[in-house]
């Protein structure tokens, strides 16, 4: 370490203005008691650059501690309380609460197994990992802010002598923006503060990118907003198409479904009849008192033999119309279910007949039969989603409903009319 | 003292001497020079054993591609995946992965944070190991889904069917512990490397290296100003990844643990998993380490004390393995469970017996001979040593995976568990990943971090410093070493 006369440079061929004092030191001790005499003296935007962080360089410096800790500490609380909110969101709040939210960012109750919806200790490990991913983001984004880093430009590098503070040298940098900054006086200030040379480094002038790359650049600009453009296009605009359907899965195969035709057969059709005189098992429906209600062709005045009447086919038909039916014709059969309540309410005209009206009244068993099962006028047909049994149970519940209105005191039994009294 | 000829033995145990963490006459640009001149091979001199390396990985790594193709286009129904094994090697493979980084994070930030500067020897390739082997462990569960065109179902994304993840089960909470994990470690390397790279820009001597390089750096100029900075973040880092290495390994252990099977059940699972990871994970740093420092001209700085020492922390946490298999076998008894006791017995005498006893013989018979010294100190016993527990390690995953699932409750369910050749070919392939990733890294970046170990070096922090070496030692460093 010679404090003697330092070798002076030539100054930069950069054109441009003086942007920095640059003084390069060889051992750490050096730029040590040279840094603790340029903060003595009051400088202010100045700094030393290392190849390592030396111990205790940032005191003599004066350097402040960070606020570093304090940005993460906050961003650790931010990732706790986003995990907390995060999963008490999705799996435990009420939407019912939340209307004015868009449906794709409700959340629900989320039932699992019957477990509570929001239990804490299962919510930790996720609270915890985004504590600690939070807090590594404000650890970083933070440090690299903070130092103003990635920086794009930075006049230090126009001198060749500074690629060495990467390697084993030290240096100071005086900046002429400080208010201490004088060309002359701080020349020579700099040149009795030990450093083996000193350097002054001048900004590069602007140099425009090359003519092509501003091409390559405004194309590509403008290529990156195809995508966007064309997904802001199908958002707003209606087409008659289907979805584009990219993974098949199994949804789309090489089948034949019923009704299709197919060359193969002499009828052309998919669908394939029985071979005949043939009668596959349970679909022998020889009964047709039973099966359509129908006797000797006509509709049948009385419930089929193999249907017994009890209390709980009653209790049956009860359930079924009330699942079935009670829509639209009411839990009594007087026609005013839920659905003829709102069509009246808006003003629509649904045709529902009352079970008490004289004309159904006097319908056999075997006409209401064929009616569930088929359907009437505007009533759909419910005999693929009811069953036989099933319906011939709703029947006697109707019938039951409708003996209700009109039954008179002979309907009793003895007792009953005795309780009555 | 038994030493390797050609390198400096710093292997002594005396307690009035600091052992050289460098050794050789060195200072701070012969480290600069012989780090980053690895990175800095011209492709037209690039070692060929590099290329031949490099060649082989790829093509392993080009079958798992195709591997993973196949599965894709025929489905899961090319593993040997079957009712009850329904985990089969994925998971295996996913938490011997995930286990191996944790050795990479270990030495970062738990040996950065108890001031063990041996570590900056080989913190940086730890690290990257990590990265890799967190990029393979990600793979598995990706994969192993069946139908990976709906993997976004594993994260929380608000979506037209307004359909969220279920936040009370483990297999959600691996998503966010490996997701950190990965995120963290990465964040973690990159600021680790960013003097580094500045001094790689700085020494380049062609335009695209100097661009890349200069890129990567973001403007670092090595201002104290920044340095200050720099350390906070990277001690906070450093104390934010310790917890949450634990956390993930306890997080994947609950995958198994809070499941109600015979042998999962356990509540020694986390830190039985998290000493396994780091067992494994110094396996695999030893077995890249031995290599890479022969090869890269590394062994002044990657010394036989740094070897030495990995080798401790591998008999330290391959005898808590052991520990935790003899563990499991007590409480199996204690509990007066027979399910679990069948569990535990099956395991060792089961059909499934040949895979418990290699994972026994490898995880806790090879690492007591780490206990002799001249064993611990010798470089190919302890590359054989080291293979054995990267075995031995993985045979673990397979004894708890499948001899659990294969025969739990019901008899009539039990069945056999055959791996495919896909399944062999996907786990070959993943280590092909891995070593591609890892030459590629070898090659164009520094594979020790530079500015940390400068400042490790005696005399580094000057006469004022924390004596490391004074004033006269600074330009004769370390080494009047062991003699």
């Amino acid at each position: 370490m010679s404090h003697a006369s330092p070798k002076t440079v030539a100054v930069s061929t950069e054109p441009g203005a003086l942007a920095y004092y640059l003084l390069e030191f060889e051992t750490p001790d050096a730029i040590r008691s040279a840094a603790r005499r340029v903060n003595e003296a009051g400088w202010t935007r100045w700094d030393t650059h290392t190849p390592y962080p030396i111990h205790g360089l940032d005191a003599t410096m004066g350097v402040r501690p960070t606020v570093l800790p304090v940005i993460v500490f906050v961003c650790g609380c931010l990732g706790a309380l986003t995990g907390l909110a995060l999963q008490w969101w999705a799996n435990a709040s009420d939407p019912a609460n939340f209307k004015f939210i868009p449906t794709f960012l409700q959340g629900y109750h989320f039932l699992i197994s019957g477990k509570p919806y929001f239990s804490l200790p299962a919510n930790i490990p996720v609270i915890f990992e985004l504590t600690i991913l939070f807090s590594a983001f404000g650890a970083v984004f933070g440090m690299l802010g903070l130092n103003f880093l990635p920086d794009l430009y930075n006049a230090l590098f126009n001198s060749r002598r500074f690629a060495r503070v990467t390697d084993d040298r030290f240096f100071i940098s005086l900046d002429a923006r400080d208010p201490r900054f004088d060309e002359r006086k701080t020349r020579e200030f700099a040149e009795t503060l030990g450093a083996a040379v000193v350097e002054d480094v001048r900004h590069s002038p602007w140099t425009a990118p090359p003519q092509w790359m501003v091409h390559v650049g405004v194309v590509a600009s403008i290529v990156a907003l195809v995508p966007l453009a064309l997904i802001a296009r199908s958002w707003t605009a209606k087409s008659p198409l289907p979805r584009f359907h990219i993974v098949q899965d199994m949804d789309n195969q090489e089948r034949y479904k019923a009704q299709m035709e197919n060359p193969i057969f002499a009828d052309g059709r998919a669908t394939r009849l029985p071979a005949e005189g043939t009668v596959a098992i349970g679909e022998l429906y020889e009964d047709t008192h039973y099966w359509y209600g129908l006797v000797d062709g006509k509709p049948a005045e009385t419930m089929p033999e193999r249907v017994e009447l009890n209390e709980a086919l009653m209790e049956r038909g009860r359930k079924l119309f009330d699942i079935n039916c009670s829509a639209c014709h009411g839990y009594d059969g007087a026609a005013y279910g839920a659905i003829r309540v709102r069509a009246d309410a808006i003003g629509n005209v649904l045709a529902v007949r009352s079970f008490y009206e004289r004309s159904v009244m006097e319908k056999s068993v075997g006409h209401l039969f064929n009616t569930i099962t088929n359907g009437f006028q505007t009533m759909p047909a419910y005999g693929h989603r009811v069953s036989t049994e099933d319906r011939w149970a709703i029947v006697a519940y109707v019938r039951a409903l409708q003996r209700s209105r009109s039954a008179s005191v002979d309907d009793l039994t003895t007792e009953e009319r005795a309780r009555l009294r | 003292m038994a030493s390797i000829v050609g390198e400096v033995d710093n292997t002594m145990q005396d307690p009035r001497r600091r052992a050289p963490l460098v050794t050789g006459q060195h200072d701070a640009a012969s480290i600069t020079r012989s780090v980053a001149s690895i990175a800095e091979i011209p492709v037209d001199q690039t070692p060929l054993g590099w290329y031949v390396g490099f060649g082989i990985s790829a093509t392993i790594t080009a079958i798992l591609g195709f591997a993973v193709f196949w599965l894709l286009f025929n489905g899961v129904g090319v593993w040997g995946v079957n009712n009850p094994a329904g985990w089969g090697f994925a998971i295996i493979n996913f938490v011997f992965w995930v286990g191996i980084g944790h050795a990479g994070t270990l030495i970062s930030a738990i040996l950065f944070l108890f001031r063990q500067h041996w570590r900056t020897a080989i913190n940086r390739f730890a690290e990257a190991m990590t990265i890799f082997a967190v990029i393979c462990a990600g793979l598995f569960p990706g994969i192993h889904i069946g139908r990976v065109w709906l993997a976004f179902y594993l994260f929380p994304i608000p979506n037209q069917m307004a359909m969220w993840p279920n936040f009370r089960s483990p297999l959600l909470w691996d998503v966010f512990a490996v997701g950190t994990y990965f995120t963290v470690s990465l964040l973690f390397w990159y600021v680790g490397l960013i003097p580094d790279l500045a001094t790689l820009r700085d020494r380049a001597t062609n335009k695209w290296r100097k661009l890349i390089y200069g890129a990567l750096a973001m403007g670092w100029t090595g201002s104290m100003r920044h340095w200050h900075r720099y350390e906070r973040a990277y001690l906070i880092l450093a104390a934010l990844a310790t917890p949450l290495v634990l956390s993930v390994h306890s997080v994947v252990s609950f995958d198994f643990a809070i499941a109600q099977l015979p042998g999962w059940h356990t509540t020694i699972f986390p830190p039985y998993f998290v000493a396994g990871a780091i067992f494994s994970g110094f396996g695999m740093v030893v077995t890249l380490a031995v290599p890479a420092r022969q090869w890269c001209g590394l062994k002044h700085i990657i010394t036989l004390r740094h070897l030495e020492n990995m080798n401790k922390v591998i008999l330290a946490t391959g005898s808590m393995v052991g520990y935790a298999y003899a563990m499991e076998f007590f409480i199996a008894w204690y509990s007066g469970n027979s399910y679990e006791q069948f569990a535990f017995i099956n395991r060792a005498m089961g059909p499934y017996a040949w895979a418990y006893w290699t994972m026994v013989s490898c995880n806790v018979i090879s690492p007591q001979l780490f206990w002799f010294k001249a064993i611990r100190t010798s470089v190919p016993a302890m590359f054989i040593v080291s293979i054995f527990v990267n075995i031995g390690m993985w045979f673990e995953r397979f004894v708890i995976v499948i001899t659990s699932l294969t025969q739990d409750f019901l008899p009539s369910s039990w069945d056999y568990y055959t791996p495919t050749a896909f399944d062999w070919l996907t786990l070959l392939g993943s280590f092909g990943l891995f070593f591609t990733l890892f030459l590629l890294f070898c090659r164009f970046l520094p594979m020790v971090a530079i500015a940390e170990v400068k400042a490790i070096m005696p005399g580094a922090h000057g006469a004022h410093g924390h004596g490391h070496g004074d004033e006269h030692a600074e330009h004769a460093p370390a080494m009047e070493a062991a003699r």
